[in-house]
């Protein structure tokens, strides 16, 4: 289906390649930032808890601003990226690097739920068996808190759908390149093209249901495993 | 031999509790029972033998080898240790097979995988521990005194030169723990190597008791003789009731006739109060 010569699976598809790689990106940061605070007490672990959380409170023209202070032309780290030819501002990338930021809190709150609820008698038996800190965390806390991480990573992938703020700001809304199925919506709403809104709203719905119906089939499949 | 001098406290806890405890284990006893009512600081006592706390200061010397000394900054990790710690409730991995589990001391990041060699030893230590047929089963579907013995088989395949137990039974209902502290002491008989066990049940102590430390309220004194006192008392219960009793000023020859002085003592000072 087309209007105005896009494709209405070009921002779909971007969509999903953004909050996708954003995911991954974040799993990855968030998961081994919760193990390392994980039953950490005292101010230090309490201020990173802290300024971990924040993107979830944050509004995300805020998030924007700060990471284009940070990875914009003239930011903190702009040179350097630029000398390794790396350019976020108005590319996909800017758009997975607003994502991942805007992720981070949900798969981080839940990962460090979860590797709390571990029983630590468990990762005690594994120490008293001669695992490392970090083989503790991969053969033991890790599966068991899995559940728990899994499920915050398919709230993060969802949330990653619908980025809009922090996307606009530091990715723009360039159509075919960094129009996300959000940014479409909007400018296809602005431009008065409402047919094509009301079908990027419902494609949007649909990808959102059938993702979070899919994430309870895969746990309960998991669950009927064991 | 076990030396151990531990001081630790939790002056923020809700409860503030500090241990405080100094003794020696000698080789004449394979076993050592450490017994005393809950929170009295066994449990804190063997987590700091396995190097899973590290206490606030003194010493842990096991064999020739120092485990910690607080004066020279020495900890060696618990995962150094070659201590054995048998969990109160087994703290089986839920997610392993009892042979991936029995194995895991032996297997890299990922404990699924279990080369050959391994597989057959973990296998093999199932077998002497009866349950060679349960190799595939998750700890979820083992009873307890089957759970008990995986637990065991898994902290032996590690090659321990210490064996701890912590509170063996509790988890198993009475009448099965009779019939498994039999079994327990019967493949502890083929060990080579010494077990400190914890225990609140009075039984326990008759049975495996060489040595015999008593707790009570963080601090603990040992009873060199509890064997031969123990003739004196017709139930290993009234025996530790009397030593607890006895308090620790034990050891201090009080003589029989201070306590009822400092009683006439009181007495007299209530009658002057109440002359006055």
């Amino acid at each position: 289906m087309d209007f105005d010569g896009i494709s209405i699976w070009s921002p779909l598809e971007l969509s999903l390649r953004v909050a996708g790689t954003a995911t991954l990106v974040s799993f990855v940061a968030a998961t081994l930032m919760a193990w390392a605070l994980a039953r950490k007490k005292g101010p230090m672990p309490a201020l990173l808890d802290a300024l971990c959380t924040l993107p979830l409170v944050l509004p995300p023209t805020v998030l924007g601003y700060y990471l284009i202070l940070l990875v914009g032309r003239r930011g903190v780290f702009g040179h350097w990226l630029a000398e390794l030819g790396i350019n976020l501002i108005f590319s996909w990338k800017g758009a997975v690097v607003a994502a991942t930021v805007v992720v981070f809190p949900l798969i981080y709150k839940s990962a460090r739920a979860a590797l709390e609820q571990v029983d630590g008698h468990l990762e005690d038996a594994a120490r008293t068996l001669g695992a490392s800190e970090w083989r503790v965390f991969v053969s033991v806390s890790l599966p068991l808190a899995w559940k728990g991480i899994f499920a915050g990573l398919m709230l993060a992938f969802a949330r990653g759908m619908g980025e809009f703020g922090a996307t606009l700001m530091i990715a723009g809304n360039i159509p075919g390149k960094t129009q996300t199925l959000a940014l479409a919506i909007y400018d296809a709403f602005q431009a008065g093209n409402d047919a094509q809104a009301t079908w990027l709203v419902v494609v949007t719905s649909l990808a959102c249901v059938g993702l979070l119906m899919a994430a309870e089939l895969l746990l309960k499949l998991k669950r009927r495993r064991r | 031999m076990i030396s151990l001098r531990l001081y630790k406290s939790f002056k923020n806890a809700a409860v503030p509790f500090s241990l405080d405890v100094d003794y020696e284990i000698g080789g004449d006893h394979k076993n050592v029972v450490l017994f005393g009512p809950s929170g009295s600081g066994k449990s804190l006592t063997m987590q700091c033998l396995a190097g899973l706390v590290r206490p606030d200061s003194g010493h842990i010397l096991l064999g020739g080898r120092t485990l910690y000394d607080g004066a020279s900054n020495v900890f060696v990790p618990a995962q150094r240790r070659k201590i054995g710690y048998m969990f109160q409730d087994y703290a089986l991995f839920p997610h392993l097979t009892l042979l991936q589990n029995v194995a895991y001391s032996g297997t890299g990041l990922w404990p699924w995988r279990v080369c050959a060699a391994q597989h057959q030893r973990a296998q093999d230590m199932l077998e002497r521990f009866g349950i060679g047929h349960l190799a595939r089963s998750l700890p979820s579907q083992l009873s307890g005194g089957q759970r008990q013995r995986a637990a065991l088989a898994r902290a032996l395949n590690a090659e321990p030169e210490l064996l701890l137990l912590d509170e063996p039974f509790s988890a198993l209902d009475p009448l099965l723990r009779e019939r498994l502290r039999e079994e327990l002491l019967e493949l502890m008989a083929d060990l080579t190597i010494p077990a400190v066990i914890i225990t609140h049940d009075p039984g326990d102590v008759d049975v495996f008791a060489g040595s015999l430390i008593l707790y009570d309220h963080g601090r603990a004194r040992m009873v060199p003789n509890y064997a031969d006192l123990r003739r004196g008392f017709d139930s290993p219960g009234r025996c530790l009731r009397h030593l607890q009793e006895q308090g620790p000023e034990q050891g201090q020859e009080q003589g029989p006739d201070q306590g009822p002085d400092q009683g006439q003592e009181q007495r007299q000072n209530i009658c002057m109060g109440k002359s006055h």
